[in-house]
């Protein structure tokens, strides 16, 4: 029901991963339906394997990995834009020196 | 099983699967004399190693102490400017109790740059000599000891060449041979499978307390242990970065928890705890990858397996390293750099089982003397910082 350029690690998981770079234009089948990717993503980016809510815990290899920061409809591409950290803020050269934001995990 | 019948016996009883010789400079000041020491004999297996504070450190004596008397080093001049903090008299006594030969030169006593140079050289001549001498003897798989660290890591490197060097790791432990994964702050989330692992609920608790240890360290810094290259290559989270690392440990039983500088005590699987205990002191607990390779070094490594997805392309001093690709493209980009294609997993070229054999019979044949890319292209990168740890306890090499 996914497309094989996307690899389902776990079925406990809601993201896919690309095993291979997708081209801004390409199609892919996510769950079933056809999703068209906006930009050119590398191997290796997650793709929602399903819609996810706000608040939600994105799980990969059935372990969270961080919570949703909005609404991810199923196929769009997830990372820092829509999910952030429940430890220590990701640092990117776009953001700069962050300040860090503390979550209890446990 | 017997690894090789070529291994170097030292007079301690430890056998490496090199025949180096360090040049060791204890602070800075000594840091360019000892470098125009070791330049004519650098493919001659004479490395550069040193510490460059002037203040003095208990743990960067105790990793100049572990590096300087490795398995894989046969002898050692240090390099001393005179006025440092560094005790040159202790480490060269604990060198030449490990039986070592070794020699130390002052550059205040010795009239200067030109005449120390000109004496290192000679010294060198001599050494070269005295270690070509080593006896050879044979290396049982439960004496060999592999570090896994993984550096410039993307989305791949916890699906193709993490998991990969975890099935090599499993069959090592089978086989009674010292495993070493590390990083602490990269097992951030991984804390409740990690512990369910331990081999005794006391090591469990210790294991959990050193990922909260590292979490606190690393909230107190406000950056994780996490480039934005890694966010480039599609990792988006700590948490996402912690569990492709953890994979590297595979899924053997956890035997133990060792800090820098101790020797695992026996074969089995080891967390190696890198962030400093106390408050935060000296900044970021390993400044890069090769400050974490000389930490697995320290605690005896062998060969260093190291996972790398971005491509980067260091070795070592002491110990070779084994770069092993997780990202098929980079791989292309990079192939002189690279000793394992793990990325080929992902492209239906081979299986996650058959990568973890090539990873294992790759270790053994350079443990039997065949080079990494990394030690054809000459890489021999070597740092060491300020740190501070407590003693590990007990409880942390259960003998279950």
């Amino acid at each position: 029901m996914h497309d094989p350029k996307l690899l389902l690690l776990d079925p406990a998981d809601n993201v896919l991963v690309a095993i291979q770079t997708l081209e801004a234009g390409d199609t892919l089948t996510v769950a079933g339906e056809r999703v068209n990717v906006p930009t050119r993503l590398t191997l290796g980016h997650k793709l929602a394997a399903r819609a996810i809510r706000a608040g939600e815990r994105i799980l990969k290899y059935r372990v969270p990995i961080g919570s949703a920061t909005r609404d991810i409809a199923a196929g769009e591409h997830v990372h820092l834009h829509n999910m952030k950290s429940d430890y220590i803020q990701t640092f990117t050269l776009e953001s700069g020196q962050t300040f860090s934001t503390k979550h209890d995990h446990h | 099983m017997i690894i090789t019948d070529q291994a170097y016996l030292r007079a301690d009883g430890r056998k490496g699967i090199r025949n180096h010789i360090v040049v060791a400079y204890l602070v800075e000041c000594a840091h360019h004399v000892a470098r125009e020491i070791v330049y004519p004999y650098r493919e001659r297996g004479v490395h550069l190693i040193g510490f460059g504070g002037c203040y003095p450190n208990d743990y960067a004596a105790r990793m100049m102490r572990t590096l300087c008397t490795h398995p894989n080093i046969g002898g050692v001049i240090l390099l001393s400017l005179g006025c440092e903090s560094f005790n040159r008299n202790s480490l060269r006594e604990a060198i030449a109790a490990s039986g070592r030969p070794v020699e130390t030169l002052v550059i205040q006593q010795n009239g200067g740059t030109r005449k120390t140079i000109e004496q290192g050289r000679k010294l060198m001549d001599d050494m070269l000599a005295k270690v070509a001498q080593v006896p050879r003897a044979p290396l049982h798989i439960n004496e060999f000891i592999v570090g896994t660290v993984c550096g410039g890591s993307d989305a791949t490197s916890g699906i193709t060449a993490n998991p990969g060097i975890g099935r090599a790791f499993d069959r090592l432990v089978e086989q009674k041979a010292g495993c070493i994964f590390e990083e602490t702050g990269e097992l951030i989330g991984c804390e409740d499978i990690m512990t369910a692992r331990a081999a005794t609920p006391a090591l469990a608790g210790i294991l959990r307390d050193s990922v909260t240890k590292a979490a606190k360290y690393y909230a107190v810094l406000g950056h994780g242990s996490f480039a934005p290259g890694n966010a480039e290559g599609g990792l988006s989270t700590i948490e996402e970065k912690s569990m492709g690392a953890y994979a590297k440990s595979g899924a053997s039983r956890i035997s133990g928890l060792l800090k820098p500088g101790d020797i695992p005590p026996r074969g089995g699987l080891y967390l190696l705890d890198v962030v400093p205990d106390g408050e935060v002191r000296f900044g970021f607990p390993n400044i890069n990858d090769n400050a974490e390779i000389a930490e697995l070094i320290a605690c005896g490594s062998h060969v260093i397996l190291f996972s790398t997805g971005r491509g980067s392309v260091v070795g070592s001093a002491i110990s070779p390293v084994i770069k092993v690709c997780a990202n098929p493209e980079t791989y292309r980009r990079m192939s002189e750099d690279m000793d394992v294609d793990a990325g080929k997993i992902l492209e239906g070229r081979a299986s996650l089982d058959e990568v973890g054999r090539e990873i294992l019979e790759l270790s053994l044949a350079v443990a039997r003397g065949a080079p990494t890319k990394s030690e054809e292209l000459g890489h021999q990168e070597f740092v060491l910082t300020y740190k501070s740890f407590e003693p590990i306890g007990p409880s942390c090499l259960p003998s279950v």
